[in-house]
């Protein structure tokens, strides 16, 4: 009794600071904590049904001065899942392959060859000492040698298999050099945002096509979506990830990239995309009802067409805006050109 | 195991004459303070859950087999009216993933293994008469009553979108606070802080009891492994589930008087929630595994009429994964953007609990290497559970890699990992356990043939069923997804087909249970011959109702 009694005492106490200081406990270096993502409703509004389809004031915009470049067409198999695939999907990053690497040539040929060696050890073992084969058994129960070697040698193999993993991590925390493009992603229930700051693109909001347009446009379903997030190929890049409700994560497989949108903090990815192409991805945190219809597609161009692109949205390629006002920017200036669907 | 030369016809020697008296049925069931009827009510009760849950996951499998949505729109139908929305229908799907894994985590394994088994046999096997607490027994059983109706009866009520909690059993902030309006979040949460209460009554008594009532001569270093194995979960479960307790009560109180300890733009932090959750969450883990450990040892050993191999190896093997249990669980959290250093320890700490891990299942080999082995029931059963434990073992050496992590968290590389330690690691032992010890808690024999049925039949389907769960993780189809690209409808139709398959399994169980109940041969107080050397095999079938009123003496 005297434990449990112990227990809700220390149960009471420990609450009581907890509601006085409220808890900023846990922030990470990656991530800071934001007071403001809720305020930063995206600037156009956000589209209420899943099949609803590019915003309305995007399609009722003035086409402006610079064409954008024609909608990508992705390759089949190319940054989406393959029908009947049993592993991983190709990467189109360096650690994204680095990663791969890691996956097939050491973690799946180790784990494969323990299972082996498991099974072969069981069947010999079912066959040599069933009873039929060996009716007395022996009565060893210690071999001390025997059990520092199965201690030693897993630990070996872990060895082998930390050095790549952890200097994988390395890899993966380099952070983006200065001249990187940076875009702000912002999760909402259940549609994805994008911010181009340094451009001066306000936030864009990209929600998923409904099912004929998906085949009309030759996209996988649950994985086009209207307004795809463009992105250079061959440039560095830095997302700055949020969420402004609850809880979703940006993944996208053929990138190795898979970050949590968290409201109130920023998280950062950073990489560089090898190939243009259509990569698809799609929301990796359980986020309420629409959870598996909020789909990410990125589109990476060649720098130069990239550049035309941000041009056609009324951005600035140079990246000299320099976050002035990008949610008025959205509003005001030139809006993107012809829907790009 | 050690030598325990207890013989049975001394035990039944000193038995009280009256030691079989049993009170009537409602004071028996209702008000029972007897280790060996609450754990036959924890086994009944879990059995009926465990339909309940499977039930689920079937309708989920079903929903999943082709893209597109099948049933799930006319079952919200059923659940919410004519009307129901697409998104009503959506948010029922997050209703039954959250409803499917609360009740196999906390309604299914935990009172099976721990409830049903370890109250059976914890006493029996360290020569106690009784739990040191029959009382405290007796209320932790009856709070998990309310706690699995407040769990069901939340499906009824509002809880945003729809109706019910769609918040995944792990019920992450904010999606479980601001996200979910509506009482049914509030519901499932008392439902978790009465299970709580009532695993945490049970880990003290089970603490006291192998502590304090050991029979004369049974030191720690004596215990059969299933005990060791109760001990260490015990342990596990007092001291991580207060911390569920204030993770959850601090949901309640964001939800529902204003405080803002998961509101980020407010002052606190949604991670603090995963924080607290998977401190709880992983222990957790090795709660429902642990005792499947010690079963299998237990079968492992007298089917090859050997003792356990490296006894103390195996016994500080789990003492050594419950401490390292403690201090990985952030490995859940790989993708919430932690600072790389916190990566690099979180990843290097997981890995080493394979190490351990890595004891327990070459001993189980060298346990039976030598040894004179019958292919019994339970011995099928666990030899199935050491290598599809194997098998997802080494898959959680992958996930354990922080880099490799971020391609396959959330997807169905981890469903296909859990299920395997659990849907073919847990339950595999569980039904080990079920038909090693049917014979001494009915008195009867099991089916042999439907029982080596069973196990092959279950086997292949959940084989079938989980394996290609690898490959759409892989491939990169996310978990807790009601419809997905056509990419994906191959694996998944074959893992649909692996259900029916496992289902046809577990009938052919109920069948066996039922015959085996009425119509079983009866069974002799040790059915398995001189490899079974543990207390309960000196024991009656069933045993008495009071048993050991002389405490046996173990040399």
């Amino acid at each position: 009794m005297n434990i449990a009694k112990t227990l809700v005492m220390a149960g009471l106490l420990a609450f009581a600071p907890a509601v006085v200081a409220s808890p900023a406990a846990f922030a990470q270096d990656s991530a800071t904590a934001i007071g403001n993502a809720a305020d930063s409703a995206p600037a156009t509004a956000p589209a209420e049904a899943a099949n609803a389809v590019a915003p309305a004031e995007t399609a009722a915009a003035p086409a402006a001065a610079v064409p954008a470049p024609p909608r990508l067409k992705p390759t089949e198999g190319v940054g989406m899942p393959r029908p009947g695939e049993i592993t991983l999907q190709e990467q189109f990053t360096d650690t994204g392959r680095q990663a791969r690497w890691i996956h097939d040539a050491v973690l799946l040929p180790v784990i494969t060859v323990i299972c082996l060696i498991v099974l072969a050890l069981m069947l010999f073992i079912i066959a040599r000492y069933r009873r039929g084969a060996n009716p007395t058994p022996s009565r060893t129960s210690h071999n001390t040698l025997l059990e520092i070697v199965w201690t030693v040698a897993p630990i070996l193999v872990l060895v082998v298999i930390a050095v790549p993993s952890i200097s994988l991590i390395a890899e993966q925390y380099r952070p983006a050099p200065k001249e990187a493009l940076t875009v702000k992603v912002t999760g909402y229930q259940w549609y994805w945002g994008y911010e181009y700051p340094d451009q001066g693109i306000g936030e864009f909001v990209s929600n998923m096509l409904p099912p004929e347009k998906a085949v009309e446009n030759g996209e996988p379903y649950l994985l086009a979506a209207d307004n795809r997030l463009v992105l250079p190929a061959g440039r560095p890049i830095k997302l700055i990830i949020t969420a402004a409700d609850v809880i979703h994560s940006f993944a996208v497989p053929s990138l190795w990239v898979k970050m949590d949108a968290v409201p109130g903090r920023l998280n950062e990815k950073a990489f560089t995309i090898e190939k243009p192409g259509v990569y698809y991805g799609q929301c990796s945190e359980l986020c309420g009802a629409r959870h598996a219809f909020m789909p990410i597609a990125i589109e990476a161009l060649p720098p130069a067409e990239f550049d035309a692109w941000v041009r056609s949205q009324g951005g600035d390629p140079a990246g000299n805006a320099n976050g002035e006002a990008p949610q008025t920017a959205a509003a005001a200036a030139p809006a993107p050109a012809a829907p790009r669907i | 195991m050690t030598t325990i030369a207890a013989d049975p016809h001394d035990v039944h020697a000193h038995d009280h004459h009256d030691a079989d008296h049993k009170p009537g049925f409602f004071a028996r069931w209702f008000m029972s303070t007897n280790h060996k009827d609450i754990g036959t009510l924890y086994l009944i009760f879990a059995i009926c859950a465990g339909v309940i849950g499977g039930a689920i996951s079937g309708l989920m499998r079903h929903e999943l087999a082709q893209p597109g949505i099948q049933y799930l729109h006319s079952w919200a139908m059923l659940m919410d009216g004519p009307d129901a929305t697409l998104d009503q229908a959506y948010h029922l799907w997050n209703v039954l993933i959250t409803a499917h894994g609360l009740i196999m985590v906390f309604f299914m394994v935990m009172p099976a293994i721990i409830g049903g088994f370890g109250n059976w046999f914890v006493p029996i096997m360290i020569g106690a008469p009784d739990m040191a607490f029959p009382r405290m027994n007796n209320i932790s059983f009856w709070l998990l009553i309310p706690a699995f109706l407040l769990l069901l009866g939340s499906t009824l009520v509002p809880g945003g979108t729809g109706n019910g909690a769609g918040t995944g059993w792990t019920v992450y902030a904010p999606l479980s606070t601001s996200g979910s309006p509506g009482p049914a979040v509030d519901l499932a949460i008392l439902s978790l802080h009465i299970a709580g209460a009532s695993s945490i009554l049970g880990a003290i008594n089970f603490i006291t009891t192998i502590f304090n009532m050991r029979a004369p001569g049974m030191t720690l270093h004596k215990m059969p492994l299933f005990v060791w194995s109760v001990l260490v979960t015990a342990f596990l479960l007092l001291l991580s589930l207060p911390v569920l307790a204030a993770a959850i009560t601090m949901l309640l109180t964001d939800r529902n008087f204003g405080t803002v300890f998961y509101d980020g733009l407010r002052g606190g932090d949604p991670e603090l929630y995963q924080h607290l959750f998977w401190f709880f969450g992983h222990p957790e883990v090795y709660i429902m595994i642990l005792p499947g450990f010690g079963i299998v040892s237990q079968i492992v050993s007298t089917f090859s009429r050997k003792p356990v191999f490296g006894y103390l190896g195996m016994a500080y093997a789990m003492v050594a994964i419950g401490v390292v249990g403690f201090v990985v669980w952030a490995h859940h959290m790989f993708t919430t953007g932690m600072s790389v250093n916190v990566k690099m320890y979180f990843t290097a700490a997981t890995m080493v609990i394979a190490v351990p891990t890595g004891i327990k299942i070459f001993s189980w080999i060298a346990t039976m290497w030598g040894g004179s082995l019958t292919f019994k029931t339970p011995m099928v059963w666990a030899l199935g559970f050491i290598f599809m434990f194997t098998v997802g073992g080494v898959t959680g050496v992958v996930l354990a890699n922080g880099g490799i992590d971020d391609a396959l968290h959330d997807t169905y590389y981890v469903v296909a990992h859990f299920h395997y330690v659990l849907s073919l690691g847990a339950v595999f032992a569980l039904f080990a356990g079920f038909y090693y010890w049917f014979p001494k808690f009915s008195g009867r024999m099991y089916n042999e043939v439907l029982g080596q049925l069973h196990f092959w039949v279950f086997f292949i389907g959940v084989n079938i069923l989980f394996f290609p769960m690898h490959f759409l993780g892989l491939s990169g189809m996310p978990r807790r997804y009601p419809d997905y690209p056509e990419a994906f409808a191959f694996w998944n139709q074959i893992a649909t087909h692996g259900y029916d398959i496992m289902a046809v399994g577990v009938l052919i169980f109920f069948i066996n249970v039922f015959w085996s109940l009425f119509a079983g041969p009866k069974a002799a107080a040790n059915p398995w011959g001189e490899g079974a050397t543990t207390l309960e095999w000196t024991l009656s079938s069933p045993p008495p109702y009071h048993q050991f009123e002389t405490l046996p003496q173990i040399d």
